[in-house]
This record gives structure tokens, C-alpha cells and sequence, in this order.
């Protein structure tokens, strides 16, 4: 598998260095792993930390940036980051109003997390972490590790991040993530499984005429595989999980994101018909956002994201926002 | 009685044993996980042995407690907290003798790995590392001949992890698909524990 590295260890701070080159924005501490926006921390607001394993691109560290998140602490390749980074990002980025942790719910991300939370309270921060389980494919919680964090994530860090920028106070900032949380429901497919640096190749075997239904972002294989299926089809079945569980009464933003390996031409082509499924089944789609959002190195593949869209949450997912990946407004 | 040179030595011998079995323990994780275990844990183990040379503790719980938090600054995903877990409270338990008895280890130890099951919300039979360290912190009798038999143990519980089908972590996703491959994390903890016999052995 040829990849555009040098070596498998050093792919993180590589990257990072190139954000930096990029982004002058922001305040990447290659060394210590901590992407914080250039203005932090920003007087009187609450501010947002995510973070997460690397190689889901641009999340979480391109959403770094007024409207979004205040800091992001990457891990290595498809690995939660360590306690200290979320701690040293708390402590950077806090202005007295208090800290979020958004966390996606894989073992590694809330064990990290939840031991950050400790040692920064510790030193006197307030903090609030907000669990994002969004992945329809992960149905009996009762014997798993519960539902992953995938798509959602965004939805998350773009609302509850035009909450904060608008000054409203960790609490409110918290309860509107949770709500956030409530209202999005994901469901992705693999065409093709995504190669790590760290094995070199793909980390599942996945044959030219089969798809995987259900995935995460880790690569990991789904819960169903079947033959290949058109994009229609994909659609039918992935927008039919989604809304089997969120059942919207009303309008939905929609998010097509692609999995890193599948070109836009395509995505474009499966976002019409999450647009025809969603029509047929009377849901009125308000925003759609298309795109490679919550990524898998590599991945050929796709996952859709649904949010119902109440009027205060469709304005501040409209309110301006000005990261690397993604920027809209002012 | 077990000595502070002793847990370097543990510590070493699990440290060599996790680089040589790294790419087995990644293999093993690509299976059901995400193919990382391997080369998570030889970096946070070579944390580890750079922070006790650095400035080797002077007693058994402080080594054991220093190489703990040094996988948790260190190894990321699940395991960095889960192993850190396992030594910091095995070595805290230790208290600050500058030597402890087989026995006072095997009640550290339990009590490590009772932190790692409460931390993790496992228990035996969720194909999981409690799967190599339960029966191996039971087959620990107080004594260092005991060892050897709790390197069995874990080998026998690493092994026991194939035919089950995961309950927690990344595998638990994959289902009915998880069964018949073994759990990396339980054979990461066999590793841990035939690096202690190793060291009981050398010893002697």
C-alpha cells in the first residue's frame, strides 16, 4: 500500500506541523498535540474540547475556530489522545466560564476523557462532558460497548459552538449539546476498508463485489456485509435505519459525508438519493452538507447523518463559523 | 521478599516481551479492533522504561506506580488507562515498603485488577484482559513459586477468549463476529504476566 509518508511514527506530528504552516490561525503544539484557536482563551465564553484518534480528517482538530470548537487534542492513528493533552487544551483555552468535553462514546475516547475531567477539575476548571452516541448500526447497547459516536459529532461541536460564541453559559451550552445528541441519528456503509500506516494495509478484507453495512469510523468492520448495492439502494437502507430510529416530525438537516476514499462525484450522486428517500418518506430536508466531514483515513464509503432541526437549532447550525473544515457566514 | 529491583526487572521483561510481540498483538487487533494494540503498547512500555531509568523509584509500589502513569501519559485508546489502571493501584495498594512479600504483592495485585473492572465495566467472560488477569491474580498464592502458575492462568484465560463473543470495547461492535479470534487485550496481560514469572525465575 503506497502512502504519502514518511514514516508510520511520525504521520500525527507531520500532519500537524502542516496545519500549522497552513492555519497560522491557530496555536498547534505539535510536541504536546493540542490545536487551540489563536484567540484563546476568549473572555467571557465557554469553550469546547474534543478530541479524538487521528485519521478522521478534518474532525476534530480542522473544526478548530470561532463558531466551533476552542481546542482539539489528536491521538495517534485511530487512537484516543492521552489525558494530558485534554488537560493542558482545558487549561489553554479556559476563561473562567467553563470548559465542554465532547466526547464520542468508543471505550478509549471516554476513558481518557473521564480521567482528563478528574485532573483538570483538580486544578480548579469547570468542566461538563456531553457523550455523543449517535450510530443506529450498534442496536443492543445491552451487550456492547453502546452506541458509537460518529457523524453527530459535527452537528454537536457546529451547534453547541454557535451557542458558546453567542456568550450563553456552560449549562445552557451543555443542555443544547445533549439535545443535539437526542436529535441525530447516523448510519454508514464500506466499500472498501481503510489501510492504517501503523499495518501498512487495509485492516479488513473486505472483496470487490461485497459492501459492509454498518460501520464506525475506525475502520472496523460493520455488522452486516452483502453484495454490492447501487447508490439508490445503499440509500434506501441506510436513510431507513436512520429514520426507523430518530422517526423526525418535522424538518432534518442532513449530512452525506464520505468516508475519505469515495470522491465527491459520488457522494454528490448519494446525496440525491438521501434527498429522493427523504422525500418519499415526507421528511423535508432544511440544510445539507456534503462532504468528507468524520472520515476513516482512506475509506471507500459514505454515512448520513439526520438531524431534526427546530428553529433555534437550524439557527445556530446557520450562524457563522471560520475553522479549516468547515466555514459558512460572516 | 520481593525488592524494587525486582519490579525494574519485571517491568523490563514485559517491556522486551511487548516489543517483540507487537506485530502479533497488532494482528490480533486487526482481527476484531482497529490493528493498533501492538505498537500502542510498545510505545507506552517504552515510556516506561525511559521514565525508570530516568530516575529509577526507590521503592516497589513507586515503580509500580511511576510505569502506570507513564502508560496513561503515553499509550491513548483503551489500554493506556486500563494498563495504567493496573499498575498505578496495584502499586499504590504496595504502599511504600522497600519490600513486600509475595502475598502482600497477590493482595496488591487483586486489588489492581479490581480497579481495571471497575474502570472498565467488565467482568470475566466479556473477552477482555480481566479474561488473562482474574484467574491469574486467583492463581497467585502468595508465593513466588506461584507465579508460574499465574503465567498459566493467563495464558489459559487468554486463550479461553476465542470461542466468546465480545461484550465490551471495539470488538463487542462486531457481534457474533467477534467469536474465534483471541482477545489482544488478554494476550497483552499474558505477555505482562509470563514477564513476571520470568522475572520470579531469574530471581531464583
Amino acid at each position: 500500500m503506497k502512502m504519502l509518508i514518511n514514516v508510520p511514527e511520525t504521520v500525527v506530528a507531520d500532519a500537524l506541523r502542516g496545519m500549522a504552516a497552513a492555519h497560522p490561525e491557530l496555536t498547534v503544539d505539535v510536541e504536546r498535540r493540542v490545536v487551540v484557536r489563536g484567540d484563546a482563551p476568549v473572555a467571557g465564553k465557554v469553550a469546547l474540547v474534543s478530541g479524538g484518534g487521528s485519521g478522521h480528517e478534518p474532525l476534530h482538530c480542522g473544526f478548530v475556530g470561532p463558531g466551533m470548537l476552542d481546542a482539539a487534542c489528536p491521538g495517534e492513528v485511530f487512537t484516543s489522545p492521552v489525558p494530558d493533552q485534554m488537560v493542558r487544551a482545558a487549561a489553554a483555552v479556559d476563561s473562567g466560564e467553563g470548559v465542554l468535553f465532547v466526547v464520542k462514546n468508543y471505550t478509549g475516547d471516554v476513558l481518557n476523557f473521564r480521567m482528563a475531567q478528574e485532573l483538570a477539575e483538580d486544578e480548579g476548571v469547570r468542566l461538563a462532558t456531553v457523550l455523543v452516541d449517535d450510530d443506529v448500526a450498534v442496536s443492543d447497547s445491552l451487550h456492547t460497548a453502546g452506541r458509537r459516536g460518529t457523524g453527530a459529532t459535527l452537528f454537536v461541536e457546529k451547534i453547541a459552538g454557535a451557542a458558546a460564541e453567542e456568550g450563553a453559559p456552560l449549562e445552557r451550552v451543555e443542555s443544547l449539546a445533549r439535545q443535539v445528541v437526542g436529535s441525530c441519528r447516523s448510519f454508514g456503509v464500506a466499500l472498501g476498508a481503510c489501510s492504517t500506516p501503523a499495518k501498512g494495509g487495509p485492516t479488513f478484507d473486505l472483496p470487490p463485489g461485497e459492501l459492509e453495512l454498518g460501520i464506525g469510523i475506525h475502520g472496523e468492520p460493520g455488522r452486516e456485509r452483502r453484495p454490492m448495492m447501487t447508490s439508490g439502494e445503499i440509500a434506501d437502507f441506510a436513510v431507513g435505519a436512520v429514520l426507523e430510529d430518530l422517526r423526525p416530525s418535522g424538518p432534518v438537516i442532513a449530512l452525506v459525508n464520505g468516508m475519505g476514499g469515495t470522491p465527491l462525484l459520488e457522494l454528490y450522486g448519494f446525496g440525491a438519493e438521501v434527498h429522493r428517500v427523504l422525500s418519499e418518506r415526507g421528511v423535508p430536508v432544511v440544510r445539507t452538507l456534503v462532504g468528507n466531514y468524520v472520515t476513516s483515513l482512506d475509506m471507500a464509503g459514505c454515512s448520513v447523518t439526520l438531524c431534526r432541526a427546530d428553529e433555534e437549532l437550524l439557527r445556530l447550525w446557520d450562524a457563522p463559523v471560520r475553522t479549516p473544515g468547515l466555514r459558512w457566514g460572516r | 521478599m520481593l525488592d524494587t529491583a525486582f519490579f525494574l526487572s519485571w517491568l523490563t521483561l514485559a517491556a522486551e516481551a511487548v516489543d517483540r510481540e507487537a506485530g502479533r498483538l497488532t494482528e490480533l487487533d486487526s482481527a476484531i479492533g482497529d490493528a493498533d494494540h501492538g505498537s500502542n503498547l510498545r510505545r507506552g512500555f517504552a515510556a516506561v522504561r525511559a521514565a525508570l531509568d530516568a530516575e529509577p523509584p526507590a521503592t516497589p509500589g513507586a515503580v509500580l506506580v511511576l510505569a502506570g502513569r507513564q502508560l496513561i501519559s503515553s499509550v491513548g485508546g483503551a489500554s493506556g488507562p486500563l494498563y495504567g489502571t493496573l499498575l498505578r493501584r496495584t502499586g499504590k495498594a504496595l504502599g511504600d515498603a522497600p519490600e513486600v512479600s509475595p502475598g502482600e504483592f497477590a493482595e496488591a495485585l487483586r486489588a489492581g485488577v479490581a480497579a481495571v473492572a471497575e474502570l472498565g465495566g467488565a467482568t470475566a467472560g466479556d473477552k477482555t484482559m480481566l479474561d488473562a488477569l482474574e484467574p491469574a491474580a486467583a492463581a497467585l498464592a502468595g508465593t513466588t513459586d506461584s507465579f508460574a502458575a499465574a503465567r498459566t492462568a493467563a495464558e489459559e484465560g487468554a486463550r479461553a477468549t476465542v470461542p466468546l463473543q465480545a461484550r465490551k470495547g471495539r470488538a463487542s461492535y462486531l457481534g457474533e463476529r467477534s467469536i474465534g479470534h483471541r482477545d489482544p487485550g488478554a494476550a497483552s496481560s499474558a505477555l505482562l504476566l509470563a514477564a513476571l514469572a520470568q522475572a520470579a525465575e531469574d530471581r531464583a
